[in-house]
């Protein structure tokens, strides 16, 4: 496909990223082989080297501290819950490592490589995407739009590229293989997302995400909105993106969601990132603990009563 | 709805069928009652259904209709323009005493004016993205600038005797016995540009998109910025297009021109199933939204109904639309 | 989905029947078994200034009396040229023999009117001239410049010799009406444009409110005005209720033009002074007339028909020939 590459338009600076723009072929097939992939690179290396790394990052609004210089580390191939009370700085963390926002300070790696991104096109063109909680789709396209929003295919040659005539045809068929490998079925690639169920919406955004995902996959509160049926069908979703080889970074609020799907846990406080638990080394209860600071965990990684009214008060002893 | 996630059905990847579009399009409504109007019209009036009426018709709605087209870019990304009037008039007013005056060489004239329309765009845009303003009180003061200079350029005094060049599209041409003018041609061509624009191309994909929600438009990757001042610099040229359409139809430059064209566009999109809450609609269904208008207009008089009737009718079916459009939209939710 | 837009689709059909059926009702209904009468257009600067409601009850009368059939139409708003243009060619459409319009915009609505007597349709300019005069097969109207002369006389002999302090409140700029009425008050006064007599002059758009404000504002910059020019009785009684505020309304003498059945009270009352009164109605008549004429025999009317304009005030000063109120109310419009 040669058009996209060579149009002026701000939506083809993104296509020769694209799996629409540069093979026929679905991204999740390619995603290994791709270059600048670490999915391909050895298993004792990536152990060490983080996909996508912060250190220090900072970022205040007005007197208001929103990132009081976080670290984050997300490893090749896992699933890492960030949680967090309220105000912890989860969504401006989050906001900062997909380029949503600046932070004021740190430094941000992608393979070990710092990188900076002034907006949220810079961290896709970089290969992270994001499932954005309530802003995930616009309404009235249909899900092939959607699902190709702000990187449209156009039709190769001289209607594309003179006429820039969308190619609606093999927008729908690429759409329609995503939503199969993730198992989301829909009568119609037609339809208004608006007439879909709140499911069906946040499976065409994850969608989205890894189909045009080459490092990272990022998930604000997926199944916030949804009911228990459909929440199984996106953890679903995310454990198949993360067997195809992606890191998920997921964040939530629900805690027995978390336990379910993650493998790491980054526990969120005050702008900091204050521990990380493998779910089965800690309990629940614990983890909600550390989350509000009635536990503290020493060196070792054990938990330590911080705040024993806290503690007491949410039944630990 | 019947579909569910599971089972894993593979989706339909085909064409949808034309059945099937037609009945998910807002503009069937308003095409049904366009088409109702024409039957009723037709048992009412010996003279309505030919065709010299019929291009009446168009040459009639053709300057809102054009204004309309602008409308519906910015109604599409949430916002409204009450400006287009008075920058048409300005645009009008410009082009006619460049021109007649010989100050310049008439198409030079015609460039001015379109650029300068294109300019009073790109200002509104620049006001609502930058600022940030909302729109309707950018161009609400925009109104306000362009009518000011309007009168003060004009001396208040309409230009006549204009060289052929700015009445060029007043002239007509021949489809069997009916008689054409190139403005109307223009008008439906301009119509077509825009629904392909909007309806097969990326750029109308994104104003879809902004106007659902600007803050997924920008979370996808749409630079929604710099896409909203390309939306409403994009309507200003075109109010310079509806600028020349109305000085070839009068044949002057009228200073107390497009008054109430800003609310008339404004009602041609809604007419036409756009929601004023952005992001649905077509631009086809504002032409038919015009031709709504100009049918009632023209089917009224010729059958000898007073004109005040004609904006009772318009009001009601206003209302309607709106009603509409509030219903399925609560359906959906 | 579908659901709703075909239930849209349904709801707008109903509505659309519902209120054409609304409109047949209300204008249409004494059209029927009319099809071979004389067809005459009426197209006024807008619907609902009383002016134009005379007018076109004088149209109506007069085209019932001679079985013609009445279309009316009018602008939006006053200089609303675009709407005349449509009418005027739905108008020929429709195939009328005659259309008696007055224009908003006495120059832009020249090419419309062209076409339409091209279309072998008689046109006739009530109440304001077109520019030129000959772009309309006639002009029946007031003489505006006559109506202000005979107030400005009025005025003249009134003052008797008083330094006169005056405010004009004007129409709007570019439109004939006002300017001619503006001028001839002028030239019955005695005075030249310029003349430092004349201490403010305002526009009002002829209407009441923005006749106030414009007097409030002239008294601010010349409280010592004694005269007061209206381009209508609207702008007068606006200019009467400021001066009121200001205690000044009865040494300050307020003449205008019209002869509305609201202003000849005025009159009456001793708000206005004096006011040229003038006859729409007649025009309407006339013109209705002149065009039945030339659907049966097909002579064409010409030329400037003047329909006669009369001083109306109950204190009549220096010889200027006057009619009292008593008479004005009995030839009022409106």
């Amino acid at each position: 496909m040669t058009d996209a590459p060579s149009a002026p338009t701000p939506p083809a600076e993104t296509a020769p990223a694209s799996p629409a723009g540069t093979a026929p072929t679905p991204p999740a097939e390619t995603a290994p082989a791709s270059p600048a992939g670490t999915a391909s690179a050895p298993p004792a290396e990536t152990a060490r080297t983080p996909v996508l790394q912060a250190r220090g990052l900072v970022k205040r609004y007005g007197h208001v501290t929103a990132l009081d210089g976080v670290d984050f580390d997300l490893m090749a191939g896992e699933v890492l819950a960030v949680i967090g009370d309220n105000g912890a700085g989860k969504s401006s963390l989050i906001k900062a490592l997909t380029g949503a926002l600046q932070p004021d300070e740190g430094q941000i790696m992608l393979d070990g490589r710092p990188v900076r991104f002034r907006d949220p096109l810079d961290a896709r063109r970089l290969g992270i995407e994001t499932v954005y909680q309530d802003l995930a789709v616009a309404a009235s396209l249909d899900i092939a739009s959607n699902m190709f929003l702000g990187r449209e295919a156009r039709r190769p040659g001289f209607l594309g590229r003179v006429f820039r005539l969308l190619d609606h045809r093999r927008m729908r068929e690429e759409s329609a293989r995503h939503m199969a490998d993730l198992k989301i079925g829909l009568r119609s690639l037609t339809q208004p997302v608006e007439s879909l169920s709140g499911g069906q919406r946040q499976g065409v955004a994850v969608a989205r995400a890894v189909a045009w995902a080459r490092h990272v996959v990022v998930m604000d509160e997926p199944t916030a909105a949804l009911g228990v049926k459909e929440s199984g069908q996106v953890l679903d979703m995310i454990r198949r993106v993360r067997d195809r080889g992606l890191p998920v970074v997921l964040i939530s609020h629900n805690m027995p969601h978390v336990f379910e799907i993650a493998d790491r846990i980054h526990v969120q406080r005050l702008g900091r990132r204050v521990a990380q638990i493998r779910p089965g080394e800690h309990s629940m209860a614990e983890v909600v603990a550390i989350m509000t600071g009635a536990l503290q965990l020493d060196a070792d990684e054990q938990a330590v009563v911080a705040d024993k009214e806290a503690a007491r008060a949410i039944g630990l002893t | 709805m019947t579909a569910t996630i599971t089972p894993p059905k593979p989706p339909e990847a085909a064409e949808p069928s034309l059945a099937r579009r037609l009945l998910t399009t807002p503009t069937v409504g308003p095409l049904a009652a366009l088409l109702l109007a024409c039957v009723f019209f037709s048992f009412n009036s010996d003279q309505f259904l030919t065709g010299g009426n019929f291009s009446l018709i168009i040459q009639q709605v053709m300057v809102v209709g054009t204004l309309a087209i602008g409308q519906t870019l910015i109604i599409l990304t949430a916002g409204i323009d009450l400006s287009n009037g008075a920058i048409m008039a300005f645009g009008g007013i410009l082009m006619a005493k460049l021109a007649a005056e010989g100050t310049v060489p008439p198409l030079v004239a015609i460039a001015l004016g379109l650029l300068v329309c294109a300019g009073f765009g790109a200002a509104n845009g620049l006001l609502v993205t930058l600022v940030p303003l909302p729109p309707f009180i950018v161009t609400l003061g925009m109104l306000n600038v362009a009518f000011a200079l309007t009168h003060i350029y004009s001396q208040d005094q309409t230009v006549t005797n204009l060289p052929a060049p700015l009445t060029a599209l007043g002239e007509t041409f021949s489809i069997g016995d009916t008689r054409v003018t190139y403005g109307s041609l223009l008008t439906i061509l301009l119509f077509l540009l825009f629904a392909y624009l909007l309806g097969q191309t990326a750029w109308g994909k994104h104003v879809y998109a902004l106007g659902n929600s600007p803050e997924v438009a920008r979370l996808t990757g749409i630079r929604t910025g710099r896409l909203t001042v390309g939306v409403y610099t994009t309507a200003g040229f075109v109010y310079g297009i509806a600028a020349l359409l109305l000085v070839s139809r009068t044949g002057v430059g009228d200073p107390q021109a497009g008054q109430t064209d800003n609310l008339d566009s404004i009602t041609a999109v809604v007419l036409g199933g756009t929601s004023l809450f952005g992001g649905r609609g077509l631009v086809i269904g504002t032409l038919i939204g015009a031709l709504i208008v100009g049918v009632f207009r023209n089917g009224l008089q010729l059958m000898g109904v007073a004109s005040i009737y004609q904006t009772l009718i318009t009001g009601i079916l206003v209302i309607l639309a709106v009603t509409v459009d509030q219903l399925s939209r609560r359906r959906i939710r | 989905m579908s659901r709703s837009t075909r239930a849209a689709g349904a709801l707008s059909a109903c509505a659309i029947v519902a209120t054409i059926a609304l409109a047949g009702c209300g204008g249409g209904g004494d059209n029927a078994g009319q099809a071979d009468a004389i067809k005459v257009g009426l197209i006024t600067k807008t619907e609902t200034n009383p002016f134009f409601v005379k007018m076109k009850i004088g149209a109506e009368a007069a085209a019932k009396a001679d079985g013609a059939e009445l279309m009316t139409a009018a602008g939006k708003f006053d200089g609303d040229n675009a709407s005349q243009i449509t009418a005027i060619e739905n108008m020929v459409a429709a195939g009328v023999k005659g259309i008696l319009i007055t224009p908003s915009d006495s120059k832009a609505i020249v090419p419309a009117v062209q076409k339409a007597r091209s279309a072998g349709v008689l046109v006739i300019a009530l109440d304001s001239p077109t520019e030129p005069q000959e772009a309309t097969d006639a002009l029946f109207a007031t003489d505006n410049f006559k109506a202000g002369e005979l107030i400005g006389q009025y005025a003249k002999a009134t003052m008797a010799g008083k330094p006169a302090k005056i405010a004009t409140l004007d129409l709007a700029p570019g439109i004939a009406v006002g300017q001619l009425r503006h001028d001839g008050f002028l030239k019955g006064f005695g005075i030249q444009e310029g003349d430092p007599s004349v201490v403010c002059s305002q526009d009002t758009g002829g209407d009441q409110s923005k006749g106030q404000t414009a007097m409030e504002n002239c008294l601010q910059k010349a409280p010592d005005i004694n005269l007061v020019y209206t381009i209508n009785e609207p702008a007068a009684l606006g200019a009467y209720t400021a001066l009121k505020a200001k205690g000044r309304e009865k040494d300050v003498l307020i003449v205008s033009v019209d002869g509305g059945c609201v202003g000849t009270k005025a009159v009456q009352s001793g708000q206005i002074a004096a006011t040229s009164q003038q006859y729409p109605l007649k025009m309407a008549e006339q013109g209705v007339k002149a065009v039945v004429d030339y659907g049966k025999s097909g002579t064409k009317v010409s030329g400037y028909t003047d329909t006669g304009v009369t001083l109306i005030t109950d204190k009549p000063a220096g010889g200027v020939e006057a009619e009292d109120t008593e008479f004005g109310l009995q030839n009022c419009w409106g």
